[in-house]
């Protein structure tokens, strides 16, 4: 049988989901007999591959690269989960929005009030959107695993089941937020 | 106020009247107001002099007439000789050809009878006709003779089973039983009692409420005065928005003057009966129409819904048994009385009795204040009475009932209009709105347009109606900007039904209603908007969207 | 409070097909917790008048198309009460799910985080995502009392704090402003909350709020929390009363 092909990605957030990922432990190891990781940051990839079966995602939409490669990750894969509060709901990454959604009162705040060397916003990197958004504003979302960050153990009962071909119900196992 | 004196007062009243040969009625209502009918009046006046008519004409000032779109409106008796568009010049002209020399200005006449041809004048009876601050002008048409009647020859519960048997509904909106709604309040226990007359009209395009308050405003306080009686109240009161200056100007004068005469206070016709009213002035909520808002807006509370039960007929204004009714409704208690409740039942629709006040507006040729008998169709109102859409352009869809009312199609114009055909096709009687759309009216903006209405009357209490209906317009709005996608419309279904259900008063369980109806009938036009980015009345895509774009 | 003596008219009705006995009068809601049937709700506070706005605590009664508010609806004898439906999930789900994207619930960056029945809610239900577009409202902080701190961004309009702090206190520091969407919770005549002048600074309404919109400045909610207290209060005046 083929292995079902994984990806994992690692959009605005912390990195905290995936370091819960990898929190999984010793069940990695028996996760890795069933998977084949085709896409992640913690593997050397530079683009997201085609025909991905199970794509997890960390982190809000914060910046132009992340709408593209977030659109180009829902042609290319068949169920798209939302790891982690940032991507169900935008959560600290989108606690920007509130500053009346204006990029520059935030790039001012981060590189100029708040550096003391190089007080100046980088400019040759993506640019940022107006509007933190949830993955589900802007593509369809198959599957929710909140949390901030969701608990290792809960993201290896959800992957468990859905490589078993079961959609496990989540009422109570999780915690919001 | 002895009996015998309103009836030689009326008599005199009505002698006086009669020996003037000509009457001119100004309409000084809301509508012809800013068109200059107060100019128009003192213009009649003066040329009544000129002429030296003085002792043959006499010139009332009056409410509405009802024919808005002919601002200002003068309508001279006998012969119901409607004039259009007057002017002080014309009034003149008017004075010299029609009341000199007996040759009515066919010119300046309003000649579309097909306006009033299906209109049935219950309500509205005394509208145009007489001077509603002069309350020997409604005592001189009959006026307080119910009252009368019911002081001195009815026990209450005899008023309360001629209301039952009349089958009148309330007015406001919801329609229920009159009569049943004053038995719970005479059955209650408690004192004192209330007595409240709901004039808190705040929907857009509805003035129905308002005209007549400034028309007839002791045909109200008439209505009241019988409640109370009928319900064993002693107070009353008038809530009325403080947005309508002259309606508050008028019931204050009619207050006032029914006081003098002893029609209100103490021991009316010399009975064992008191009653007075007083009025309390609503400051712009919307939502304080809504029977428990009134409540606490009059004990002096912010005006928010509250749950029922208990019902106000049980526990109302502090607590006390109160009866609140929409001013249309009490409007029609006097004539019931006088003309006995099958003469009332037999006007309308089976279940459905008397007649109905609409505010006609929108795209429709003669736009105003009607009053048409319970189940004629949308059909005749709109395009017998209300003249059809203007020249060049297409019927799209009719609201009824205010800002929650409901669009509907051209297909369900054969519709009677009661109370139960009316929420089963998705729209509701509500204030009596009539809202009238054409082809250049978009439905996907309408609603928006409508829900944000409703947005921004919410008192913020409940949830669905405070945070649902706000995501309900962004998702509308999203939709005239070419955002969404069709699985958003369940989406919209799915809340609406949320909405809907599980609000707490009457605004968030009616204003889905322009959505749902206009998804049910005009589902292609949101089809278009969300797949082509296509508007098919050019209203939408004005300005450009786009997810998270800068 | 002679009706205090008076024998309550007792009834029988059933909820979720459990017969039960209750006074007349009182509310479905508090029959179901005494007969330990949980109905969730969030801004009913026991001990303090109900108020109806949450819309959490829905049931159905048989025979009626509508839903009913059971903090609000009194109960009747033969009632048949269903707390627990399809459709009752269907708009619990909704109504947390509005509250969540009402303002900016970041649960992480919260005092409430773990101690907090909105969140609770959520969890509870299912609410694993939300359908509709968030809000990001950016009200400032109200910091300026000595002990409490006011957050408007984590409000969600319960008004518990408002009933006990007129209904329990006595004072009736805080109201409502506004309407609609725009409803904010105010001290006083809209003053900071460290110039109120008729605040008692005794901590009633940080106590109950089921969110942390309200909280004691450097302790965790949890820590400060005591939903218990408006009930308790209430208890010990009747017993007095009855005394």
């Amino acid at each position: 049988m083929a292995k079902v092909r994984l990806a994992t990605v690692w959009l605005s957030g912390c990195s905290g989901c995936h370091m819960s990922f990898l929190d999984q432990d010793e069940k990695l190891l028996e996760l890795a007999g069933k998977i084949e990781l085709v896409y992640s940051p913690i593997a050397d990839i530079k683009d997201f591959p085609e025909n991905v079966d199970i794509t997890l995602v960390e982190g809000a939409v914060g910046n132009e690269e992340q709408l593209e490669l977030l659109k180009k990750i829902r042609k290319n894969t068949k169920m798209l989960i939302a790891l982690g509060d940032c991507a169900v709901n935008g959560n600290v990454t989108a606690l920007r929005n509130s500053l009346n959604n204006s990029v520059e009162e935030v790039l001012e705040r981060a590189y100029v009030e708040n550096a003391t060397i190089k007080q100046n916003a980088p400019t040759n990197v993506p640019r940022l959107l107006k509007r933190v958004l949830a993955l589900n504003e802007v593509v369809k979302v198959d599957f929710y695993i909140p949390g901030c960050p969701p608990p290792a153990n809960l993201i290896n009962y959800v992957l468990n089941e859905l490589l078993e071909g079961r959609v496990p119900p989540l009422e109570g196992r999780f915690k919001y937020g | 106020m002895k009996p015998d004196e309103l009836r030689s007062l009326a008599q005199k009243e009505a002698e006086a009247r009669k020996s003037y040969r000509y009457r001119i009625n100004v309409c000084c209502s809301s509508g012809c107001m800013p068109f200059g009918a107060l100019k128009v009046l003192s213009a009649f006046k003066d040329a009544v002099k000129e002429f030296g008519v003085e002792g043959e004409c006499y010139v009332a000032r009056t409410g509405c007439i009802g024919t808005c779109s002919i601002a200002p409106a003068v309508l001279i008796e006998p012969g119901d000789y409607l004039y259009q568009n007057v002017t002080p010049d014309r009034a003149k002209e008017i004075v010299k050809e029609h009341i000199v020399n007996g040759r009515p200005v066919k010119s300046m006449l309003y000649g579309n009878e097909a306006y009033f041809k299906k209109q049935l004048r219950i309500v509205l009876r005394n509208a145009g006709k007489i001077d509603p601050l002069r309350i020997e002008d409604y005592i001189a048409v009959g006026g307080y003779y119910a009252l009368l009647k019911a002081l001195t020859r009815m026990t209450p519960e005899g008023v309360i089973e001629e209301v039952a048997l009349s089958g009148l509904k309330g007015r406001g909106g919801a329609g229920f039983l009159t009569g049943l709604k004053w038995r719970y309040v005479a059955r209650a226990t408690g004192s004192p009692k209330y007595v409240i007359a709901n004039l808190d009209e705040g929907d857009p395009g509805v003035f129905a409420n308002r005209t007549l308050a400034e028309a007839d405003p002791h045909a109200i306080i008439e209505g009241m005065a019988i409640a109370a009686y009928a319900v064993g109240a002693s107070k009353g009161y008038i809530y009325v928005r403080s947005e309508y200056p002259l309606a508050v100007e008028t019931l204050k004068k009619a207050i006032e003057a029914a006081r003098s005469m002893g029609l209100l206070g103490e021991k009316i016709f010399e009975t064992a009966f008191s009653f007075d009213i007083e009025l309390r002035l609503g400051a712009g909520a919307f939502v304080a129409g809504e029977e428990t808002a009134i409540l606490a807006s009059i004990e002096g509370r912010r005006a928010m819904p509250r749950p029922r039960p208990p019902y106000p007929a049980q526990s109302g204004l502090w607590g006390k048994p109160t009866l609140i009714n929409n001013v249309e409704t009490l409007a029609n208690i006097p004539v019931i009385l006088l003309k006995g409740s099958e003469w009332f039942a037999s006007i309308g629709a089976k279940n459905c009795t008397g007649t109905k006040c609409f505010s006609l507006t929108g795209k429709v040729n003669n736009p105003g204040l009607i009053e048409v008998p319970m189940g004629i169709t949308l059909r005749e109102v709109v395009f017998e009475i209300g003249g059809g859409v203007p020249p060049g352009r297409r019927f799209k869809a009719v609201q009824v009932g205010g800002p929650s009312g409901g669009f509907l199609p051209e297909q369900l114009l054969d519709l009677p209009i009661d109370y139960e055909s009316l929420t089963k096709a998705g729209a509701i009687m509500g204030s009596g709105g009539i809202v009238v759309l054409d082809d250049t009216s978009c439905m996907v903006d309408t609603a928006k347009f409508f829900t944000e209405f409703c947005v921004d009357e919410s008192c913020g209490k409940c949830v669905p109606c405070r945070v649902g209906l706000y995501k309900l317009y962004k998702i509308l709005d999203g939709f005239t900007r070419g955002e969404g996608s069709l699985e958003d419309l369940q989406k919209v279904e799915e809340l609406c039904e949320f909405i809907k259900e599980a609000s707490l008063c009457g605004l968030g369980q009616t204003a889905p209603n322009p959505t749902l109806t206009t998804l049910r009938y005009f589902r292609d036009e949101y089809v278009a908007h969300i797949l082509e980015k296509k508007c098919s009345a050019g209203k939408c895509f004005k300005n450009g969207g786009g997810v998270g774009g800068e | 409070m002679a009706e205090v003596w008076e024998a309550s008219k007792m009834i029988e009705l059933t909820i979720d097909g459990k017969k039960v006995t209750a006074k007349e009068g009182d509310t479905i809601l508090k029959v179901a917790r005494e007969n330990n049937i949980y109905i969730p709700a969030l801004c009913y506070l026991e001990g303090v008048s109900s108020f109806g706005g949450c819309r959490v605590c829905l049931v159905e009664i048989k025979g009626s198309p509508r839903v009913f508010a059971s903090c609000v609806t009194p109960v009747a004898e033969g009632m048949e009460i269903i707390t627990n439906s399809e459709r009752l999930k269907r708009y619990r789900k909704w109504a947390v799910e509005l509250l969540l994207s009402e303002r900016p619930h970041v649960c992480s960056v919260c005092v409430a985080n773990g101690s907090c029945e909105l969140q609770q809610l959520a969890t509870d239900l299912g609410v694993d995502h939300l359908r509709v577009e968030r809000e990001w409202t950016n009200y400032e902080l109200d910091l300026t009392h000595e002990r409490f701190a006011y957050d408007p961004n984590r409000c969600i309009l319960c008004t518990r704090c408002i009933r006990i702090c007129d209904e329990i206190e006595g004072v009736h520091t805080i109201d409502l402003m506004l309407r609609g969407k725009n409803s904010k919770v105010i001290f006083d005549l809209n003053d900071k909350w460290g110039f109120a002048e008729s605040c008692t600074s005794c901590g009633k309404c940080s106590a109950v709020c089921p969110v942390g919109a309200l909280y004691v400045k450097g302790k965790p909610h949890s820590e400060s929390k005591r939903k218990e207290l408006a009930s308790f209060v209430t208890s010990r005046r009747s017993e007095k009363t009855i005394g």
